[in-house]
């Protein structure tokens, strides 16, 4: 049984500038224990899929259009606001982005701690906040600064505080949006090592949205590779790393520098991101595909099971394989 | 934060020295002539500087100030108004209440009409409500002060009789002043509310109380409205001055015995130190009001509390404490 399963989710910010397709029919599942890692440029929808799983998409403009979340076998689209709000923060919760930002700058951290365990434990005022400064010495902050306001916090302090918020009610499934990318990289490893063994702790199933492949490749088990609103290429983490299919996913790891190999120049995929209020016609990549052929124009690829587990958006991915020895994709 | 106040209460000694210094200018300045005002329109010339030299005005400019300021600042005396002969100290101690109770119940009415405007306003932007409220909140805020004083006497104290025109009979009478005093800060406070909210909500800090799995009354009122506060106290702060110092509009139209009216006939009299006495009392109150929204500043933002204190104790303990934890 699948812990989450998100099928044909579809995401659009109506705008006046027009109607911006943010995610476009996107289907995964995860099982329990799972961490999923989801991955793409900026503006791919990685985001706005986390904020719908939450069913925190501001609206107006954003509006979900269709799909199914399935959460325990329940649809979250389908339970009423009241219903939804005793599932985030407990059963599902999120981490966002920019820890500078995420924090209420005028109440003590102890305190926003203790209001989620208070909001979703039953426990009173006093009993929170133990359990709240218990949360946050796991998380590494000692007992005595929790009286401290957020401002008196580095940024990399911050995020533990909002760490300790996510997990503070051990929820079954943690989204993190790019808890790392506004902080130090010296700190981002640490921070990541302390959310893979928090996940172990409490079992929770974890969504990792990142554009950074190496940490990627550090955490997660399964991986969805992004573009303009659709997952292009779906896999376990050894398929995308070592049987990378999609061109999309192939031009992401060629324009990482080798480590191995001293290069001049590095090569990134040419041209941007789609407009996502005109994508283009057919593959969403194919302006940008250096195996475009007339086909790619004119029909979207449909999903297509490559292997057990590992499912690509591309016409041609069978010439491709051909064309294109794997283990050269590797390097 | 004792030093805070402290160092604030200092500054106020150059602030209301230079407030003494304008008042004395414009008055040595001003084309009236108080002696003349006094004795009427026939008297000799011996008449004239007798009087002169009574009133004390035949001394320079430098000297009547320093007197001025000594008295002040040893007896408390504000000087002897010209025409009632009555200390002006004891005449604004009895006027300075109206004006002051009329300032404060319109902005009571202010805040407690307009923060919660603002609130639903931003909270439901475009909606029916926030169009209706900007639209009548823009409708008070740019009526003039002393027309809707007028407007509202004639709406209630002429055509339905219920609330008196003037004077001062019960609390009935407060009623009219107030509101036309207070009618145009509901709005700018609902305006500053709007905007300041609009601003907050969008703040990631209220998506983070939504991810909580808060109720959407908690996350506006608890994390939402003590971010907005501060441009909204500001305002609030700013509309007290103007309050006192437009005092002077409404009182006379509705004939209050305050501050205001005080200062009109002192003005229409030449009588100096009344016109003096007024404007040192609203300077001084215009200052504490200042430091006492800087003071709020501090109880809203734990971080502007901080600089208050400004201790090099408590940031040094600090420093320590981050230091050993820090990533």
């Amino acid at each position: 049984m699948s812990l989450l399963e998100v099928k044909d989710l579809t995401i659009h910010y109506l705008t006046d500038d027009g109607d911006v397709s943010a995610v476009n029919g996107i289907s995964f599942s995860m099982e329990k224990g799972d961490t999923l890692g989801l991955v793409g440029e900026t503006g791919a929808g990685k985001s706005t899929t986390a904020l719908g799983i939450m069913r925190l998409v501001p609206n107006p403009p954003g509006k979900i259009l269709r799909g199914e979340i399935l959460f325990d076998e329940e649809d979250l689209l389908a339970k009423p606001e009241a219903e939804m709000r005793k599932i985030r923060g407990n059963k599902i919760s999120m981490i966002f982005q920019d820890p500078m930002t995420a924090l209420n700058p005028v109440m003590r951290v102890d305190e926003q701690v203790a209001e989620v365990v208070k909001r979703h434990s039953g426990l009173n005022k006093s009993d929170s906040l133990r359990r709240a400064l218990d949360m946050l010495q796991t998380v590494g902050i000692p007992p005595e600064r929790g009286g401290d306001y957020p401002h008196q916090f580095s940024g990399g302090m911050k995020q533990r505080v909002v760490i300790a918020i996510a997990l503070a009610c051990t929820p079954q499934l943690l989204i993190a949006d790019e808890p790392t990318t506004a902080l130090d990289v010296t700190i981002q490893a640490q921070v990541l090592d302390m959310m893979n063994d928090l996940k172990q702790e409490f079992g929770t199933s974890m969504i990792l949205i990142t554009h950074d492949l190496g940490i990627v490749a550090e955490t997660c088990d399964k991986v969805a590779i992004m573009y303009a609103g659709k997952i292009v290429e779906y896999g376990s983490l050894r398929d995308i790393f070592k049987q990378t299919a999609h061109p999309y996913t192939i031009g992401l790891f060629n324009s990482l520098p080798p480590a191995s190999s001293d290069v001049k120049r590095l090569k990134p995929i040419p041209g941007l991101m789609p407009d996502p209020t005109d994508l283009p016609t057919g593959c969403s990549f194919h302006p940008r595909c250096p195996f475009c052929q007339e086909l790619c124009t004119e029909k979207a690829p449909e999903d297509k099971i490559i292997s057990p587990g590992h499912s690509i958006r591309c016409h041609f991915y069978q010439e491709l394989k051909e064309k294109r020895p794997v283990a050269e994709v590797g390097k | 934060m004792l030093k805070f106040v402290g160092r604030r209460v200092l500054w106020l000694i150059p602030v209301m020295l230079g407030a003494i210094f304008i008042v004395f200018a414009i008055n040595a300045i001003d084309p009236g002539d108080p002696v003349s005002a006094l004795l009427g329109g026939s008297y000799t010339q011996e008449q004239y500087d007798d009087k002169k030299i009574e009133l004390g005005l035949d001394k320079p400019f430098i000297v009547r100030y320093a007197g001025y300021v000594k008295d002040i600042v040893t007896d408390g005396d504000f000087g002897t108004s010209y025409t009632t002969k009555r200390p002006v100290s004891t005449e604004l101690v009895e006027r300075f209440g109206v004006t002051f109770k009329v300032a404060v119940i319109s902005i009571l009415i202010a805040i407690v009409l307009g923060l919660p405007f603002g609130i639903i306003s931003a909270v439901k932007q475009y909606s029916i409500a926030d169009n209706a409220v900007t639209i009548i909140s823009l409708v008070f805020a740019s009526m003039p002060g002393f027309w809707l004083a007028l407007m509202l006497m004639l709406a209630f104290a002429l055509n339905i009789k219920i609330f008196p025109a003037s004077g001062i009979e019960g609390w009935k009478s407060w009623v009219l002043p107030c509101l036309a005093s207070g009618l145009s800060f509901i709005a700018t406070i609902t305006r500053m509310t709007r905007s300041s909210m609009l601003d907050v909500v969008r703040q990631d800090y209220i998506r983070t109380a939504r991810a909580k799995g808060l109720d959407e009354r908690t996350v506006i009122v608890k994390h939402g409205v003590r971010n907005a506060l501060i441009p909204i106290i500001t305002t609030i702060g700013f509309q007290f001055g103007i309050l006192v110092s437009g005092s002077v509009i409404v009182e006379t139209i509705f004939s209050l015995p305050g501050l205001g009216t005080l200062m009109m006939t002192a003005i229409n009299n030449r009588d100096y130190p009344v016109i003096e006495g007024c404007v040192i009392i609203m300077a001084a109150l215009i200052c504490v009001i200042n430091l006492l929204v800087d003071l709020v500043y501090g109880f809203v933002d734990p971080q502007i509390m901080e600089q208050m204190k400004g201790s090099k104790k408590a940031r040094r303990a600090r420093h320590k404490t981050m230091g050993a934890h820090a990533l």
